[in-house]
């Protein structure tokens, strides 16, 4: 934690970074967003186990963009999330670096390269909870599943804290807004909800990075997660593709290869 | 239910199986009524979005049908669409909804009678799987 | 009215639910479901939460859902028929275990909906609405009812006040028109006053800030750009803190059905871009440091101004829904000690 105070107080001092993003202590015991544009400010850092939010959201938030240069404390979901991002132009390389928290110090990755040469390192596969939580569910009758999900989106509010939460939702017009015709209906009603959880999923199919905080946002609970690791995996034993592993890489749902999987197709 | 007629909606390809359907009334060859076809540029344009708002519109069963791989009239349209339903159909699934009621598949110009065979089969599973009441009933759920 | 004070046995508690539910009414109450709390129809006092400090979602859909129909309509041969919602339909309901705070927001509510125009609809869920709260044992970081004129065993608001004197014995203060009729339909289930010391069973949240402060400050600090840019950094402009809010009423008109079909009043919240999009393109409130000031005008200074009424009641419900920790408690009180 020093490490990283101190790294902070130097990129800032030496106006190599202009705003350092990363956590603060927050309310309820949990960790919130802090931004550090000051040297002296650096000290109210803090990295630990209640350091969840994904911070690349705030990348594509406009007011902090306008901050400048942008020192990142990043989780490994983040590393990804910004690899992503940038895979989809969001980003441009001199805008950002990233703070690695570790055992052994900071690790300050400052070019896309060197974060993608961090997460080839690390292990981006869905743990064996999250893999046995999806055996289960398909494991489950088709009838248990769509009760299931119906129960869970009927409590949807629509107050869009997933969307809000998560930094691939960057759009800054959803298709939920686009309504002439009303796509996805606004009402938060069965069908509405229904309509918008699905399309908010297969938007983020082969991009999400499998953060967590479009559950960890939604103030009713609904186990969002689980349809963003369906959907990694799916894409993963289909096309053999992650989300987030390089700057420049081809989608996995805007490319193709001939030999994809058709066994459905009569 | 033996009198249950079931709604389909074809989602199809200009250039393919559009161009196969006709081939299929004009060669005369007889097929069940209950598709309404759905004329799309390519698979490609086909959104999943487009499948939702016809079962919400009241529809039993969906086909979404373009050129074989390698026809595509703009080359790769339907590789593109082919993903996207590898994803859909395994989402669709993971919610609880019988992907039974979509049936994808390539139908060249050529193909009027896999058209029609298409149809039928399609038609008769759909009459098998009853309405798709679970799914229309959603309408009007949550309105206080 | 003054308030009638009495007293009734957990057992008469759940008979009285029971008696609720066999005349017919719709009884809303705090459920725990999983790790979270929030307000479902009951049928018994088993199903009841007592324990929680706060639900997640407020008891204001009881009068406000966050879909309802207006009205239905058929267009036909040139012609348009609507037909009104029905009224007489809607159900008689009581929303029974809510705090205080929660009480006091229906106030808010009423001074929104039925500010120059009455809302009929409103207007008519309110009246069949009754509404028996529970005091608060406990508080937590987020509670601040205390500096907005509230308290956690205050009686304003509710009709029936309930506080646990522990041994399955609560006071029950009954403090209007609704809920003497409501005694009435069950006196038999009611004990006599007891001579309790109510104030030592109460939560203390301390009080943060006054309101009058708050509003006072506001009043300056509309054009201070830098302070608001600030205060909303963290803000990723989502409307969870509007949807759980109990005094929160912005809403959006949808139609659905085509040629015939329904109009819709929707929830919406200030928080969202969208919110001020105008059809040109213009946005009056582009950046979510606006919306965010907006938010706590609207509550602290505007209504307060237009509505003789405050738009919060310390429920902190906001706070705790937030997926990004905007505390407003903490926000309010860095208001109120930013000028003098």
């Amino acid at each position: 934690m020093n490490a990283l105070r101190e790294k902070a107080r130097e990129l800032l001092a030496t106006k190599t970074v202009q705003v350092v993003i990363g956590y603060a202590p927050g309310s309820g015991g949990a960790a919130r967003a802090l931004f550090v544009r000051e040297a002296a400010q650096a000290g109210e850092l803090v990295f630990d186990e209640t350091c969840l939010q994904n911070l690349a959201a705030y990348l594509m938030k406009p007011e902090v963009r306008r901050l400048g240069r942008a020192a990142l404390v990043a989780r490994p979901a983040t590393l990804r999330t910004i690899l992503q991002l940038a895979a989809e132009n969001q980003l441009a390389e001199s805008s950002l670096l990233a703070l690695v928290p570790g055992a052994d110090g900071v690790l300050s990755l400052s070019t896309f390269s060197a974060i993608e040469a961090h997460v080839a390192a690390q292990d981006n596969d869905l743990s064996a909870a999250e893999k046995s939580e999806l055996e289960k569910f398909a494991a489950m009758g088709l009838d248990e599943r769509r009760e299931f999900w119906q129960e869970q989106f009927s409590r949807c509010l629509k107050c869009y804290a997933c969307r809000a939460a998560c930094p691939l939702c960057y759009c800054t017009r959803c298709t939920v807004e686009c309504n002439q015709p009303q796509w996805i209906p606004v009402p938060a009603h069965d069908l509405g909800n229904l309509e918008w959880n699905v399309m908010r999923a297969m938007h983020l199919a082969g991009r999400c990075t499998n953060c967590g905080d479009c559950s960890r946002a939604c103030p009713v609970g609904i186990p969002l997660y689980l349809l963003n690791q369906k959907l990694c995996s799916d894409v993963l034993s289909s096309f053999n593709q992650r989300s987030g592993m390089a700057a420049r890489a081809d989608h996995s749902l805007s490319t193709f290869k001939p030999d994809d999987p058709e066994d459905f197709i009569r | 239910m033996p009198d249950f007629q079931p709604k389909i909606v074809a989602f199809v390809c200009n250039w393919c199986t559009y161009a196969g359907a006709d081939l299929t009334g004009t060669s005369r060859m007889k097929y069940s009524p209950q598709v309404s076809i759905i004329r799309f540029p390519c698979t490609g344009r086909i959104d999943f979005m487009l499948l939702l708002k016809a079962f919400a519109s009241g529809a039993d069963g969906i086909i979404v049908s373009g050129c074989h791989p390698n026809d595509c009239h703009y080359s790769s349209g339907n590789f593109h669409a082919r993903r996207r339903w590898i994803i859909f159909r395994g989402l669709l699934d993971f919610l609880g909804i019988d992907v039974r009621r979509v049936q994808f598949s390539w139908v060249s110009a050529a193909e009027g009678a896999k058209w029609a065979q298409l149809v039928n089969e399609t038609s008769e599973r759909i009459r098998e799987l009853g309405p798709f009441a679970g799914y229309q009933r959603l309408r009007g759920l949550g309105v206080g | 009215m003054e308030t009638e004070k009495r007293s009734i046995q957990r057992e008469a508690l759940a008979k009285l639910i029971e008696q609720w539910c066999r005349e017919g009414k719709r009884v809303l109450a705090p459920r725990k479901s999983g790790d979270k709390v929030d307000f479902d129809r009951v049928t018994s006092l088993s199903e009841v939460s007592f324990d929680h400090v706060q639900t997640v979602q407020s008891p204001k859909s009881a009068v406000f859902p966050r879909v309802e129909e207006l009205f239905s309509f058929r267009s036909a041969d040139g012609q348009v028929e609507v037909r009104d919602r029905e009224l007489d339909i809607l159900p008689e309901t009581v929303v029974f275990g809510l705090r205080p705070c929660d009480a006091a927001a229906f106030a808010a509510l009423e001074a929104i909906f039925n500010w120059d125009a009455p809302d009929r609809l409103f207007t008519a869920r309110r009246a069949r609405t009754t509404l028996v709260a529970v005091a608060c044992s406990r508080a937590d970081e987020y509670c601040f009812c205390t500096s907005v004129g509230g308290g956690p065993g205050a009686v304003a608001g509710s009709d029936i006040l309930l506080t646990d004197l522990g041994q399955g014995e609560f006071l029950a203060e009954i403090a209007s028109a609704k809920g003497r009729e409501m005694l009435q339909a069950a006196d038999s289930l009611f004990g006599p006053a007891l001579d309790a010391d109510k104030e030592s069973r109460l939560a203390k949240p301390a009080a943060v800030f006054a309101a009058d402060a708050v509003a006072a400050v506001l009043a300056g600090l509309f054009a201070d750009t830098a302070f608001w840019e600030e205060q909303s950094r963290r803000c990723v402009g989502c409307g969870a803190c509007a949807y759980v809010c109990p005094t929160c009423a912005c809403f959006d008109i949808q139609d659905e059905g085509g040629a015939s079909g329904k109009r819709l009043r929707c929830w919406d919240s200030c928080g969202f871009g969208l919110f001020t999009l105008h059809t040109s393109g213009h946005n009056p409130r582009p950046l979510q440091s606006q919306r965010w000031r907006q938010r706590l005008m609207h509550k602290f200074s505007y209504m307060p101004e237009r509505q003789g009424v405050l738009g919060c009641v310390g429920c902190g419900r906001c706070s705790r829904g937030c997926p990004v920790d905007m505390n407003i408690l903490e926000h309010l009180r860095a208001i109120a000690e930013a000028r003098p």
